[in-house]
C-alpha cells in the first residue's frame, strides 16, 4: 500500500486530478449547508452577471436563479450518477466477463456474442431511447449509462481472467475441490482488481459526460438541477449571458479532467505494464 | 475467393446484428408510453373511441404481439420504418432527407480528426518526454474530457458572435441565383464549425492511440537495426515507424466512427444543422417514438455497414492481417 501511495504521487498531474475531485466532492456534500435554498428559487433579478452582486459571486440565470447554488447541486447529481451508473456497469459486467472467461467454449462465445452487440449498437443514440422510453428520472438515467457502459468492463475482466485461469494456482485449487463459484470469487478475481478500478475510474469521468449530454438534450431528471441542464437552459441566450453556458461547462471540463488524471495515476501506480494496453 | 467468403460472412452476421436491433427496438416501442392509437387520435383533434378503434385495426395494433413483430420486421424489410403521426409522413422518408447532412457532418469530421489526430500523435511521439510532447497530451486530454455540447457551444460564442468569422447556424445561406462553387463554399463555411467540433474529441483519442502506437513499434527490433544502419531518426520516424503504427489506429478509427453519429446529435442539435441527429432531437422533443426508434435503428445499421467496410478496407490494404471470426 505505501509502494501504491508513493508510485501514484510520483505522478503530479494525478495528484492534482485527486485534490479536484476531492474538492468537488466536499462541495457536493455540503451544497446543502453552503446553499440552503433550492437552487430551483428565484432569488435575484434575472441576468446578473457574475461578480456584480458579492451575495451572488457567479451571477443568476435567466429566471433570476443562484448560479453557483446551481453548481454546487449540480456536482451532486454528477458524482450521484457517475459512480452508481459505474457500479451498476461493473455489477453487470464483471459477472459476465469472468463467466466468459473462465468457462471458454460456448459460455465464451455466446456471452460475447451477446457484449459485441451491445458494442455495436452507437451508445449515444442507445442511452437517449432508453432515457426517453422510460422517461428521464434518477433511475433511467443510471441504468442507460449502465447499459451502454457494461460491454468494456466484460471484455476486460474476460481477458484477465483467461489469463489467470491457466496459472497453477488456479490448478491447485481446482484439485482441492473448490466449486467453480468460489475459485472465481476467492481466487481469480481478487487478482485482477487493479485493472477493474482503473477502468472504473474512468468510466465515472465518461458516465458524467454522458449524464450531461443527457440533461443537456432535456432528457434529465426534472427534479434535480444538473451541470447539462444549465447549459441546455442557457444555449438560446449565449449572445447575451454568456456565462451561463461557460460556468457550468467549465464544471464539467474541470471534473472529468480531473477524475481521467486520476485514473491514469491509478493505472501507472497499480499496474504499469498491462494499464497502458488498456488506456 | 477468400475476400469474398469473408465479406458473406461478415454481411451475414450484419443482418443477424441488424435483426436482434429491429427485435431490440420493437420491445421499445411497446414500452414507450401511451397507446399509439389514442396519440394518432389526440393528434387529430378526435377522442372518439370507435375512431380509436378503427385505428388500432387499420394499423394492426390489435393482432398478437407475435404478429405485430412479424409485420415490423417484414416492414423493415420493405425499409418502411412506421409513421411518423407529428410530422405526418413516413418515417423512412423523414430519415432519407436528413441522412446526406449527416453523412457530409460525420465524413468530413472523420477525416478532420483522423488526420489531425494521426499528425499530432506522430509528431508528439517523435518528440516523446519533452515539451512539444507534453503540450500536445495535455491537449489532447483537455479535448478528451470537454463536453461535445459544450464545445459546440463555445465554438458559436466565439467564432460567430464574438469575431463573427463563421455562421453558426444552418446548412446553407445563399439563395437560388448564386452558381454551384459559390454554393459549395457556402455549405463548407457552414459545415467548419460542426465539423471541427463533432471532430475535436475523437482527435484527442486518435493523438492518444497514435502516440502509444508509434512508441510502442518504435521500441521493436527492426527500429534498432535502422538505427544500426545509419538512418537518420527524421526517415526512421516517418517512413517505418508511423507506417507500422498507423494501421492498428486507422482500424480502431474506423470502429469508432459509428459512434460519430452519436455525437452529431449533440452538434446537429447546437449548430441547427438539417441531419438525422437534429431529426433525432425534435422527436425527442416532440415525444415522437416512432421517429426516434426509426433514426436510432438507421444509426445503427449505419454503423454495421461502417464496420464491415472498415474490415474489408484493412484486409485489402493489409494481407498480413489474418480475418478471425
Amino acid at each position: 500500500m505505501k509502494g501504491f501511495w508513493s508510485r501514484f504521487c510520483r505522478h503530479k498531474a494525478a495528484v492534482v486530478g485527486l485534490i479536484v475531485v476531492a474538492l468537488v466532492l466536499i462541495i457536493a456534500l455540503i451544497a446543502p449547508l453552503l446553499y440552503p435554498v433550492s437552487p430551483w428559487k428565484m432569488v435575484q433579478r434575472p441576468f446578473l452577471p457574475p461578480f456584480a452582486n458579492p451575495n451572488f459571486p457567479l451571477g443568476t440565470d435567466t429566471l433570476g436563479r443562484n448560479v453557483a447554488s446551481g453548481l454546487a447541486y449540480g456536482a451532486r447529481v454528477s458524482l450521484l450518477i457517475g459512480t452508481v451508473s459505474t457500479l451498476v456497469a461493473l455489477a453487470v459486467g464483471v459477472p459476465i466477463g469472468a463467466l466468459a472467461g473462465y468457462f471458454g467454449g460456448w459460455v465464451d462465445d455466446l456471452l460475447m456474442r451477446f457484449t459485441e452487440f451491445f458494442q455495436t449498437v452507437p451508445s449515444f443514440a442507445l442511452a437517449i431511447v432508453l432515457v426517453a422510453i422510460f422517461q428521464p428520472s434518477l433511475v433511467s438515467i443510471i441504468i442507460a449509462i449502465a447499459i451502454v457502459g457494461w460491454p468494456p468492463v466484460a471484455r476486460l475482466v474476460r481477458g484477465e481472467v483467461m489469463a489467470q485461469r491457466k496459472r497453477e494456482y488456479v490448478e491447485a485449487a481446482i484439485l482441492a475441490g473448490q466449486s467453480d463459484l468460489t475459485i472465481i470469487t476467492r481466487q481469480i478475481l481478487p487478482n485482477v482488481v487493479s485493472p477493474i478500478v482503473v477502468l472504473a475510474s474512468l468510466m465515472v469521468a465518461s458516465a458524467i459526460l454522458l449524464e450531461s449530454s443527457l440533461s443537456f438534450l432535456g432528457l434529465g431528471d426534472p427534479s434535480v438541477m444538473s451541470w447539462g441542464y444549465m447549459v441546455g437552459a442557457a444555449r438560446t441566450v449565449v449572445r447575451q449571458a454568456w456565462w451561463l453556458s461557460v460556468l457550468p461547462g467549465v464544471a464539467i471540463l474541470i471534473s472529468v479532467l480531473a477524475l481521467n488524471l486520476v485514473g491514469e495515476g491509478l493505472a501507472e501506480a497499480l499496474d504499469p505494464r498491462s494499464a497502458r494496453d488498456a488506456a | 475467393m477468400q475476400t469474398f467468403r469473408f465479406l458473406l460472412s461478415r454481411l451475414a452476421k450484419g443482418i443477424l446484428v441488424v435483426l436482434a436491433i429491429v427485435v431490440f427496438d420493437f420491445v421499445l416501442i411497446h414500452l414507450a408510453p401511451g397507446d399509439p392509437a389514442a396519440v394518432m387520435a389526440g393528434e387529430s383533434g378526435a377522442t372518439d373511441e370507435a375512431f380509436v378503434q378503427q385505428l388500432r385495426t387499420k394499423f394492426g395494433l390489435d393482432q398478437p404481439i407475435l404478429t405485430q413483430l412479424g409485420l415490423y420486421l417484414w416492414g423493415v424489410v420493405r425499409l418502411d420504418l412506421g409513421f411518423s403521426y407529428r410530422q405526418q409522413m413516413p418515417v423512412i422518408d423523414l430519415v432519407m432527407d436528413r441522412l446526406p447532412a449527416t453523412l457530409l457532418l460525420t465524413g468530413a469530421a472523420f477525416l478532420f480528426s483522423l488526420t489531425v489526430g494521426v499528425a499530432a500523435g506522430a509528431w508528439a511521439a517523435a518528440h516523446k518526454g519533452k515539451p512539444l510532447d507534453r503540450l500536445i497530451t495535455t491537449i489532447a486530454l483537455v479535448f478528451y474530457a470537454t463536453p461535445l455540447f459544450w464545445m459546440a457551444l463555445m465554438a458559436v460564442l466565439v467564432f460567430s458572435v464574438w469575431l463573427g468569422w463563421l455562421p453558426a447556424f444552418g446548412l446553407r445561406e445563399v439563395g437560388g441565383e448564386a452558381n454551384f462553387w459559390e454554393r459549395v463554399l457556402d455549405v463548407a463555411r457552414h459545415l467548419v464549425l460542426p465539423a471541427v467540433t463533432l471532430g475535436l474529441f475523437f482527435t484527442a483519442v486518435y493523438v492518444r492511440m497514435t502516440r502509444a502506437s508509434m512508441i510502442e513499434v518504435g521500441r521493436q527490433d527492426f527500429v534498432k537495426t535502422l538505427r544500426a544502419k545509419g538512418l537518420s531518426e527524421r526517415v526512421i520516424q516517418r517512413r517505418h515507424v508511423l507506417r507500422n503504427a498507423v494501421l492498428p489506429v486507422v482500424t480502431l478509427a474506423g470502429v469508432q466512427a459509428g459512434q460519430m453519429v452519436g455525437g452529431a446529435v449533440m452538434t446537429e442539435t447546437v449548430f441547427a444543422w438539417p441531419g438525422i441527429g437534429r431529426l433525432m432531437y425534435e422527436a425527442l422533443l416532440q415525444r415522437d417514438y416512432n421517429l426516434l426508434l426509426g433514426v436510432f435503428v438507421v444509426c445503427a445499421a449505419m454503423v454495421v455497414v461502417f464496420n464491415i467496410l472498415t474490415d474489408l478496407v484493412y484486409r485489402l490494404v493489409d494481407p498480413r492481417i489474418e480475418v478471425s471470426s
